[in-house]
């Protein structure tokens, strides 16, 4: 049962990396999960290549959905917006290595929505969920 | 009388419906015959209603215990079973309501409040239901936009002609139609309607209470723009029905009613809606009714949409050419080619109330009035009918059944 707090994400949820918001910042958006009321606050700096050079995020929400968005920052730092594109769902599950049930889903991939929102639109978040969506 | 071929085992699939079995009065079976007002359920129905309140229950969406992500699950599920079944291009498209009703009046009450104004107008029919007509009024006489009516010829389907010459003047913005009157049974050529309005830059609303638990329905196939239905005539619950709409239309729309579920954050200044198809789903959804809405279309769909369309229509046939011999009985409606499993008649000498409760007296359930269709009847000339209605448990021997009543009640009245 307590596979879902294994010790990576406790470790990422009590110890967040990167935490704290970048002032100024290239990118940044703030998001929310209605269900839970997890919330994300998101900023990135970019080189002229578009590669991300620095992330600092603020939020406050359950274990797996502050865990998400600290292994998801330290993930992105180095690469460039259009590499952080094809970032999918099932990386940030991997990412977390719990198997998550439904409505924990939401939690998960705040991150990811935050990230992918603030960095390309709404439009292409909603592209990519309807592109991933069996149904 | 030899039975006609059916299609599928009859028996077994009545055997299927307990009510079907039970008594009507002491000693006579039941024969029912007003599906056009609500269908019977079946008993996987019942028991996946019972199931979630017996082992399951808890709200959807919320809880992270294990009764809330098996609620979350069957709710969510009944939806894809849904999308599939009239083939929905996403499940986001799917939007769960109380009913056709509600359906209809969502769709007047967000795209409608946003859309319509002084000088525009809206195409409806003479033989909707009052919930295809009303909703529209409540908002014209907010809004001040016009509506429309398309006529009926004297075999009971819709004067095309008027029909195209009404699109050409280019304030229509919406057209509004039943595609299966609950009356006249007419099956209206909706797939070209909507293509028609179309071409003339409206949008088309389908009222699908009457079609979608007969005949197979493709929402994608007939590029329809809202289609809406009722779950409790189409052999699930009462209370559960289903909006469909096109993605970009739903996007684009505000929110209905506000409350729980529909919101992503709320503050005291302002909120923002969740993503579809819950910004349409305010408050604790019906869950009981959606998850047997699901369990009704796997049935329907495990029968198969066209061979429960064949049944009916050799029904419908031989109803119709075994109530043209009673004498003193008009019917209403197109001939069996163009109609849905409804025949509405007048029967001379006798008002519909009283046949209905002669008929009712021997067992057999009809529908009399104006079966929330007065602009239909006033256009017909005549108060009420007689309506008896067919679905996949009817057989022939019923509708023999109905004939011998019909004989009966003109001996009650000395006719």
């Amino acid at each position: 049962m307590y596979d879902m707090y294994r010790e990576l994400i406790l470790d990422h949820a009590k110890n967040p990396r990167n935490h704290g918001l970048l002032d100024p910042a290239d990118i940044d958006f703030e998001g929310h999960n209605p269900l839970c009321g997890d919330r994300l606050h998101l900023t990135l700096r970019v080189d002229e290549n578009n590669r991300i050079t620095e992330v600092g995020w603020d939020g406050e929400g359950c274990a797996i959905s502050q865990a998400s968005a600290s292994l998801l920052g330290e993930e992105v730092i180095g690469k460039t917006l259009d590499e952080v594109k094809s970032i999918n769902k099932e990386q940030i599950f991997e990412m977390l290595g719990i198997p998550l049930s439904m409505n924990r889903i939401k939690c998960a991939l705040l991150s990811l929505k935050v990230l992918k929102v603030g960095a390309y639109g709404l439009a292409e978040w909603q592209q990519q969920e309807a592109d991933e969506e069996e149904e | 009388m030899t039975d006609l071929t059916l299609t599928y085992d009859l028996e077994a699939v009545r055997a299927d419906f307990p009510i079907l079995s039970e008594k009507h009065h002491d000693d006579v079976p039941l024969i029912y015959l007003d599906n056009a007002a609500s269908s019977q359920k079946p008993l996987k129905v019942i028991e996946a209603i019972d199931t979630y309140y017996r082992t399951y229950n808890a709200n959807v969406h919320r809880g992270v215990h294990k009764l809330s992500e098996q609620a979350t699950k069957a709710y969510e599920d009944a939806r894809i079973k849904i999308r599939r079944f009239i083939n929905a291009g996403s499940k986001r498209e799917i939007i769960f309501t109380r009913g056709t009703t509600e359906g209809i009046n969502l769709v007047a009450q967000t795209w409608g409040r946003v859309n319509l104004g002084v000088g525009d107008v809206v195409l409806s029919t003479v033989m909707e239901h009052h919930s295809n007509i009303v909703p529209w009024q409540i908002l014209a006489a907010e809004k001040g936009f016009t509506i429309k009516y398309i006529p009926i010829l004297e075999d009971g389907t819709l004067d095309m002609g008027a029909y195209a010459a009404l699109l050409r003047d280019n304030s229509v913005k919406l057209v509004v139609v039943v595609h299966v009157s609950n009356v006249l049974g007419t099956v209206n050529p909706v797939a070209e309607m909507i293509q028609q309005a179309h071409a003339a830059g409206a949008l088309a609303l389908v009222d699908g209470a009457q079609s979608i638990p007969h005949m197979p329905v493709d929402v994608k196939a007939l590029d329809v723009d809202f289609f809406a239905f009722s779950g409790h005539k189409m052999i699930g619950p009462t209370g559960i029905g289903i909006l469909y709409g096109k993605r970009e239309h739903l996007e684009a729309m505000p929110p209905w009613m506000g409350g729980g579920d529909m919101i992503e954050t709320v503050r005291l200044e302002g909120s923002t809606w969740n993503e579809l198809p819950y910004k349409f789903e305010a408050g604790t959804p019906i869950i009981a009714g959606a998850i047997g809405l699901g369990y009704a279309v796997d049935y329907l769909s495990e029968l198969g949409m066209d061979k429960i369309h064949a049944h009916e229509q050799t029904i419908t046939a031989y109803a119709l050419e075994r109530l043209s011999e009673v004498p003193g009985l008009k019917l209403y409606g197109p001939d069996a080619a163009q109609k849905g499993a409804v025949a509405a008649f007048s029967f001379e000498g006798i008002h519909p109330h009283d046949l209905a409760q002669i008929l009712d007296s021997g067992g057999i359930a009809v529908r009399a009035g104006h079966h929330c269709a007065m602009p239909l009847h006033t256009h017909l000339g005549i108060p009420a009918t007689t309506r008896a209605s067919f679905y996949l448990y009817n057989t022939t021997q019923e509708v023999d059944a109905l004939i011998e009543g019909l004989y009966k009640s003109k001996k009650t009245f000395a006719l």
